[in-house]
């Protein structure tokens, strides 16, 4: 009975994430691969973010990447040309991120469906085609260098570092996702994805909870932007492109929408593939095409979802099984 | 009065194809609810596959053909696999798969073509006519002929033939056109398939001007995306409208303002024309039942 409340519990999964990070590097052999396991991370508090805007909320962005940039951007230019430290930089373009999320949000938001999508697409592309052309601020196109952050007078530097910082941020995102989805907010918006003008007749204040859930992606994918920036030590424009924000909806769509689980299979896809060796290079946008079609084929609601329905199919069918396999035996 | 000429002429020339982009977008998303984001990479296969069959030593008319054809099959093969095996997979879903079919589409021109960028030997030949002081190249001229030509065609496929009557009632409501006894998978297959070939035509038409390459269908992709919401999506006028402007406002900003923030300029004026009608130009209101 303790094990099933422990396992029915809405914080378990963010347990099992949590044990998993702890223990994975025993598997690690190489800095190479704690890099990746950051990385991976990283882009799974991004989509985390814009899944709660998709997946809880029903509203598409496809310019989240933008405030990838700004966040990233914001560590870039405060320390080079500020000469601030990291750690109120990454504070400073979240907070950036989300004013601006604010002031834009409130007209944006009440556009619907593709025509939201085309006005946050327009929105990213502000924000990559700015980063490109103040070279005086920015570096141009050949980007810019990112100190080291330091933490309490440590510099940090190196994947390991990166990888339990990024898993702790993560975890801490995850943390506040479901506690989000889990409040009277979260069961307004998703109301609101189900039907907009239902969950107006309800007395939801329908802009004002869209408008929120789009700063908290905002500064989600804000915080996710610092943490690249300094992880890679240089940064380019190519963070808030079109085809970076068109990578974080498919993590979030491909993991499954409205699971926080999701959103880290799905950047782990996402972020693994590409890493695949040399010789298959080539090859890579082919098969990450086709994993991307194969998964939205077979698996409609996500992978993770997916998966989760099956379980109890799987659970149910093992005493058959084994029953099975017992008459074989003998 | 020269150079409003000539930026109106080069305006309307990118804005052809951006319309063009945009029917694509707009067939399909009648027909099936789906923004196919792979819309991009027919005009890229379309001029990639001429450059390179010219390249094999097809004469010119040959190899377009055989592109445009190919094309079509990639279109129908991509609602055969793609989008008919994952029906009722909810918008983004689709999109998704869409988005999904463009990457691997790029994977496999870079595979097969090369990551170089190709140009044409332009349809008409010779010097660039001089008119009001505007020089203009004559291949211009071809693509203004090329777009005008196929929304004439699509127009009178839709309004005159009872094929395009069918398209035009699925999209409308594909349950009650299913129910009248059209088949309604074959009219979404047949959209993909106009689709694919309206993109590859404007693929052939454009690479003598703006030359191609593998990853050219993104940039086109996102333009065309943008015209047809303009326009306001599901309209075919407001497609060819949406594209046009946004062609025009591009090369307006680009010579009158600067040449790094045409991009910037063109998404500002969508955005304040979405905050004024939501619905784009010519998009028809709808109300959200419960």
């Amino acid at each position: 009975v303790i094990v099933r409340a422990l396992l029915g519990h809405r914080l378990a999964p963010i347990a099992g994430v949590a044990i998993l990070v702890l223990l994975l590097p025993l598997l690690f052999p190489s800095a190479y691969y704690f890099r990746i396991a950051a990385l991976v991370l990283i882009f799974a508090l991004a989509a985390l973010g814009l899944n709660l805007l998709m997946g809880f909320a029903g509203q598409v962005s496809l310019g989240q990447a933008g405030f990838l940039g700004i966040g990233a951007y914001a560590v870039a230019i405060g320390a080079t040309r500020f000469s601030l430290p990291s750690w109120l930089c990454i504070v400073g373009g979240a907070a950036l991120s989300g004013v601006i999320a604010l002031i834009v949000g409130r007209p944006i938001l009440q556009l619907k469906r593709h025509y939201l999508a085309v006005a946050t697409l327009g929105l990213g592309l502000l924000v990559a085609i700015v980063l490109t052309n103040e070279a005086r601020w920015t570096g141009g196109p050949d980007g810019i260098l990112v100190p080291h952050l330091v933490l309490f007078g440590w510099p940090l530097r190196g994947p390991q570092a990166w990888y339990w910082l990024a898993g702790a941020t993560f975890l801490i995102g995850a943390v506040l996702a479901i506690n989000l989805v889990d409040s009277p907010s979260g069961r307004a918006l998703q109301a609101i994805h189900d039907s907009e003008v239902a969950a107006r007749m309800l007395g939801i204040e329908v802009g004002r909870h869209k408008l929120t859930v789009f700063v908290i992606s905002a500064i989600y994918a804000s915080v996710a932007g610092s943490y690249l920036a300094l992880l890679n030590g240089l940064i380019t424009p190519d963070i808030s492109g079109f085809l970076r924000s068109i990578e974080l909806v498919a993590m979030a769509v491909l993991g499954g929408m409205g699971s926080v689980l999701g959103s880290l299979v799905g950047a782990g896809i996402l972020v693994v593939l590409p890493q695949a060796p040399t010789i298959l290079h080539d090859y890579e946008q082919i098969v990450l095409g086709i994993v991307v079609m194969g998964c939205m084929i077979f698996l409609r609601q996500g992978i993770v979802p997916a998966i989760a329905n099956m379980a109890p199919t799987i659970v149910s069918a093992i005493p058959a099984i084994a029953k099975a396999l017992a008459r074989i035996r003998p | 009065m020269a150079e409003f000429l000539q930026f109106a002429f080069s305006g309307l020339t990118v804005g052809a194809v951006y319309a063009l982009v945009a029917l694509g977008f707009t067939l399909i998303y009648n027909a099936s609810d789906v923004v196919n984001f792979a819309q991009g990479e027919f005009v890229m296969l379309g001029g990639m596959a001429t450059v390179f069959l010219g390249l094999a030593g097809a004469p010119l008319p040959i190899a377009a053909l055989v592109a445009v054809v190919g094309t079509v099959a990639i279109g129908l093969a991509l609602h055969r696999f793609a989008i008919e095996p994952a029906r009722g997979a909810g918008p983004v879903g689709l999109i998704t798969i869409t988005i999904g079919a463009s990457i691997f589409l790029r994977g496999v021109a870079q595979v097969i073509f090369d990551k170089r960028f190709h140009s044409l030997p332009p349809l008409v030949g010779g010097d660039p006519i001089h008119l009001g002081g505007a020089a203009i190249l004559p291949q211009s001229l071809v693509v203004l002929a090329g777009a005008a030509l196929l929304v004439a065609l699509l127009w009178f496929l839709m309004d005159r033939t009872i094929l395009g009557k069918a398209v035009v009632a699925t999209a409308a409501n594909r349950l009650a056109a299913h129910l009248v006894g059209i088949n309604t998978r074959h009219i979404v297959g047949f959209s993909f398939a106009v689709s694919a070939a309206i993109g590859a035509i404007a693929g052939i038409l454009i690479t003598p001007i703006t030359l191609t390459s593998y990853d050219a269908g993104t940039l086109l992709a996102l333009k065309g995306f943008a015209g047809a919401m303009l326009g306001g999506i599901g309209s075919g006028l407001g497609a060819v409208l949406g594209g046009v402007l946004l062609g025009l406002l591009e090369a307006f900003t680009a010579g009158y303002l600067s040449s790094s923030y045409k991009d910037a300029v063109a998404f500002l004026v969508i955005l304040a024309v979405l905050f004024v009608m939501p619905r784009g130009l010519l998009g028809r209101t709808k109300v959200e039942r419960v």
